[in-house]
């Protein structure tokens, strides 16, 4: 019986390096993932914030969308009929964050696109799903897919994130041109003789790099940046209190298939042609709450005192009626208090606005307040 | 020092027993960012959530391990729950409760038969 769970559990090519490490493991969108090392999840994050932590995220969906006419136009025509974001215009190399609507607007998952940077590929899409929604995403691509034009699912490929303020630093090392790569840009290179997808993103609100490798060569890159004192492995544990603290959703918590992207604050990553044309499944919600504005609105949220006021948590305004529910809440290791993040009437969504929190049945003070907690320190060139 | 399957330590000191979570428990939890204890002359059944102890994670009851009444409380943890962490067997104890009822005392275990405890886990 035990053998049956645990083969439902998938590994990523580096679970032997994350035991190696001491870490513990859990489970996590079907994969055994490192939920923290033996530093800790606090002071994971705060390394994280000060030096550069090394992340598995392999567990997440890797794929390309090419067109037989090898035209990028053709594919990101396609793509632009399934998520909101300005995918034409996006020049070799360059990188945006969107999300996959369904037809009532909710969000199905939010994922990066890519338009590769590598002569003879820049026709090619690449795109970066979260682990647990992988196969709705592929199959909703699938059921989608015109003619032409093909979607390869790439198993063979891991993904590995360095993030942190001395990330670049690390990586220069190996590819110089990693300091001057701009915020959301890739390169396909070699670093120490591997082939490379870097770019220049991540999900912690630091400077760093995401980087897709071939699965052989995973083990030998970590090993490689592990090498640095300044790196050190980092757990989900603290992947997740580093992007609250960045006031960045998380799939599941803080965006789902109820959620609208304009409810959710993300409407920058919405261009204005889109906005305006629509012509993506969705549109119809996206265009309405834009014009009309959304009758609830994602806020950060500040409690009052130590108390964390966790997921799920119920939100009321002074009178004690309820007005949202916290999604996403936690301790911040560099806020040193409590953070949370959550879902609040439209008039309540003004920063600074007095809530209440009902923590195990008592009623405990908050405020809302402006995302992020800790400013993002992403490279501006 | 005895301690319960909870994890839970008691310290026996007359008739007030001093609780707090072993260092077993403490190492779980990982990095203690939160303690609610609770209030002087609060009144427990055996098993009652009497506190809270809160990681970055997640957040965990601490059960009164006996029936009876609150004496004191650690108020410092308020402002330090990280001496939890640092001290879970000593100066991280949670608080004081009165014995009323010794029978609820019997199926502890001292240090010896918790550790075979928790190599069974």
């Amino acid at each position: 019986m035990s053998e049956e769970i645990h083969s439902e559990t998938k590994q990523t090519p580096l679970y032997d390096f994350h035991v190696g490490l001491g870490a513990k493991m859990v489970p996590f969108a079907g994969y055994d993932m490192p939920v923290q090392y033996p530093l800790g999840v606090m002071k994971e994050h705060l390394h994280t914030r000060e030096s550069a932590g090394l992340f598995d995220v392999s567990h997440m969906g890797q794929a390309f969308l090419i067109s037989e006419d090898e035209k990028f136009e053709t594919v990101a025509a396609f793509l632009e009929t399934l998520v909101p974001c300005d995918v034409k215009s996006l020049e070799a190399g360059q990188q945006r964050y969107t999300q996959f609507l369904n037809a009532d607007g909710g969000i199905m998952d939010d994922l990066m696109v890519t338009r590769l940077g590598m002569e003879g590929y820049t026709h090619a899409i690449y795109i970066v799903v979260n682990a647990g929604c992988k196969d709705a995403d592929y199959a909703h691509i699938e059921k989608h897919l015109p003619k032409g034009i093909s979607l390869s699912i790439k198993e063979n490929l891991a993904l590995i994130a360095l993030q942190g303020p001395k990330a670049p630093a690390v990586i220069a090392q190996y590819l110089p041109e990693a300091l001057t790569l701009p915020f959301m840009n890739s390169l396909d290179t070699v670093i120490d003789g591997m082939w490379v997808h870097i770019s220049r993103s991540g999900y912690t609100g630091e400077d760093g790099y995401e980087i897709s490798v071939k699965n052989d060569d995973v083990v030998k890159l970590a090993a490689l940046l592990m090498s640095h004192d300044e790196v050190e492995a980092i757990g989900l544990g603290a992947r997740d209190s580093l992007r609250l603290e960045a006031g960045l959703c998380l799939y599941g918590h803080d965006l789902d298939t109820t959620t609208s992207p304009i409810e959710a604050g993300l409407t920058w990553s919405i261009q204005k042609n889109r906005r305006e044309e629509g012509g993506f499944l969705g549109a119809k919600r996206v265009q309405k709450e834009l014009a009309e504005r959304p009758s609830r609105r994602r806020v950060g949220i500040k409690p009052v005192g130590r108390a964390p006021a966790r997921e799920g948590t119920i939100i009321q305004n002074m009178d004690g009626k309820d007005i949202g529910v916290i999604t996403s809440g936690g301790f911040g290791p560099c806020v040193e208090g409590p953070v949370a993040m959550g879902y609040v009437k439209r008039k309540y969504a003004k920063t600074g606005t007095e809530i209440q929190l009902i923590v195990r049945g008592k009623a405990k003070p908050a405020h809302t307040i402006k995302l992020p907690f800790v400013p993002n320190n992403f490279y501006r060139g | 020092m005895k301690y319960t399957q909870d994890h839970e330590w008691i310290k026996i000191e007359g008739d007030i027993a001093i609780v707090g979570i072993s260092v077993h428990a403490a190492k779980a939890l990982g990095d203690i960012v939160f303690v609610e204890v609770p209030e002087v002359d609060a009144e427990f059944e055996k098993g009652d959530d009497a506190a809270v102890v809160e990681s970055v994670k997640a957040a965990s009851e601490i059960y009164a391990p006996l029936s009876g009444t609150i004496t004191a409380v650690n108020e410092a943890l308020e402002d330090a729950p990280e001496t939890v962490n640092s001290d879970p067997e000593g100066e991280g104890w949670f608080f004081k409760i009165s014995i009323s009822d010794t029978s609820d005392l019997e199926g502890l275990m001292d240090a010896d038969a918790y550790a075979a405890f928790l190599e069974t886990l």
